[in-house]
């Protein structure tokens, strides 16, 4: 028998049936759907005319009530700084529970439940609900992403304490040190770079959200940008959507710069 | 005093991996535990702190049952137990100093622990141990800046800091290079004779274990099958201790069962 000279990796689905009726029947699907989708073309092609109207009206952007503009985005500014100290204090004694290596089951199953109820609804869901609850303005705001903040930090901050090396934590509490001595001594500084990364990542995602919540009436610079849609007010409002996006290139600059720093 | 009688440790519902174990350590003696891999040494020793949940027996501390101890008891009773690990287990981004007074935890309120006020007698005695090891110069340095023999001697300054009654050793050299090794074992037997301190090393170097301790324990797989003094240890005995797969081993013990 002589030595092969050919090799090919093995395929995903062993049995070649099995494998073409997966592909036939995934394209079939795509095929069909396309097929019976409802789109009307008609009121499609009517929509790019009134597409070029809008952009033409948004040019040159308007910077005339920039008074406005700030205000709305001082406010979106100090929602996210809210939301995002608000969310970090939670979030830390909730990863703490939610990390299986140091939490007993039921108060683990407890930590994990209460994260992935928070992040169960898109942040305009909840903000909807908040401003039924508490009203227009940037209270409902800085709930909504304080609350967004808690799914994301408290999952991965959870996540990065379960990798923990978890030789210092023998080695503290063979000290005989008690239970939030030993969190604050072994796992604290173990997870204290993450937990700054996050925090800079937080603020960063928050003032972007921000905009988007203050959309259906949490305040901010996105109640700005709707009511200026709602007026027509389309140059206005391609003057708001260039701030917004200049202030998150700088703030991603500046968290970039953080965070070289830090490690 | 540290006494243990019929200790069993068994993982799961697997084969214990500690036998029916009896051993008895008096006074202030360097004692070494012997073994290949897998034989049980540092199962026995986290034991004896309960870092492992012995499944029976009792382990006596000067007249306390470690075994009986409930949360607070316990971590009490660690206290009087300091341990020095493979691996140095030190908390890598604290300061030397940081690290050295993490032996005191269990004495210090979490309030003080958190904000750093130790206690003066403590930043003293934290000195002195650290003058006599020769890392005095460090406090402030981070302990992943150190070197692993320097960081070792970190390790062994935060179990003398408890004050403890007896220290264990799981195997505090093998991560080291042969003359560092040396030194450690060297720091060890010198300072448990200065603080009449009986102390427990697992260890790997049969070499080293004969020329630094006062008394050898050979283990295999869960059992003592040797115990005396270093000079008693010979060729024939070392084959006993290290010679055997796991497999034939359990067999033997499954037909006397």
């Amino acid at each position: 028998m002589s030595t092969p000279t050919t090799w090919r990796k093995p395929p995903f689905i062993q049995s070649p049936a099995l494998r073409w009726l997966f592909i036939l029947s995934v394209a079939a699907y795509v095929i069909g759907t396309i097929a019976t989708l409802p789109i009307d073309w008609e009121r499609t092609s009517e929509g790019f005319a009134r597409a070029g109207r809008i952009f033409s009206g948004a040019f040159p952007p308007s910077f005339d009530r920039s008074g406005l503009m700030i205000s709305g985005f001082m406010e979106s500014l100090k929602i996210a700084i809210l939301a995002t100290t608000l969310g970090m204090i939670l979030s830390v004694p909730l990863a703490f529970m939610a990390a299986r290596n140091v939490s007993p089951k039921p108060v683990y199953f407890l930590g994990r439940g209460i994260f992935i109820l928070a992040r169960s609804f898109h942040p305009v869901i909840v903000a909807i609900i908040f401003v039924k609850a508490v009203g227009f303005g940037p209270l409902a705001g800085a709930l909504t992403l304080t609350i967004y903040s808690i799914g994301f930090v408290a999952k991965l901050l959870a996540e990065r304490i379960e990798e923990i090396d978890f030789g210092q934590v023998e080695a503290i509490r063979s000290a005989g040190a008690p239970f939030l001595s030993t969190m604050v001594y072994a796992i604290l500084p173990q997870i204290m770079p993450r937990l700054v990364g996050l925090g800079i990542y937080q603020l960063d995602s928050n003032l972007r959200a921000s905009a988007v919540v203050g959309i259906v009436g949490a305040g901010g610079i996105g109640a700005t940008l709707a009511n200026a849609f709602g007026r027509y007010d389309y140059d206005f409002a391609l003057a708001i959507t260039m701030v917004i996006v200049g202030a998150i290139l700088i703030s991603e600059a500046v968290s970039g710069v953080i965070r070289k720093r830090m490690t | 005093m540290l006494e243990i009688k019929n200790l069993v440790k068994r993982y799961g519902k697997g084969a214990p991996v500690l036998k029916d174990l009896n051993l008895l350590v008096q006074g202030e003696q360097l004692m070494s535990i012997i073994g290949s891999s897998g034989a049980g040494k540092s199962t026995l020793l986290r034991c004896v702190n309960r870092l492992v949940e012995p499944t029976e027996g009792s382990i006596t501390l000067n007249g306390t049952d470690i075994t009986k101890l409930a949360a607070k008891d316990l971590r009490r009773a660690r206290r009087r137990i300091g341990m020095v690990f493979q691996g140095f287990n030190l908390v890598d981004r604290l300061s030397v100093m940081e690290n050295v007074q993490s032996g005191r935890l269990g004495y210090i309120s979490t309030w003080a622990a958190i904000t750093r006020r130790y206690p003066a007698a403590d930043i003293e005695r934290a000195f002195e141990l650290m003058e006599r090891v020769g890392i005095a110069q460090y406090a402030d340095k981070r302990a992943d800046e150190l070197s692993g023999g320097e960081r070792q001697r970190v390790g062994v300054v935060r179990a003398l800091m408890q004050r403890p009654e007896i220290l264990l050793a799981d195997e505090p050299t093998a991560s080291l290079d042969p003359k560092t090794s040396e030194q450690i074992m060297t720091l060890l037997r010198d300072l448990a004779r200065e603080l009449n301190l009986p102390v427990i090393i697992n260890i790997h170097n049969v070499t080293e274990a004969k020329e630094f301790s006062d008394r050898i324990v050979g283990m295999r797989y869960g059992r003592i099958i040797f115990d005396d003094k270093p000079a008693a240890l010979d060729a024939a005995q070392m084959d006993e201790i290290y010679a055997g797969t796991p497999s034939e081993d359990r067999q033997e013990i499954g037909a006397v069962a």
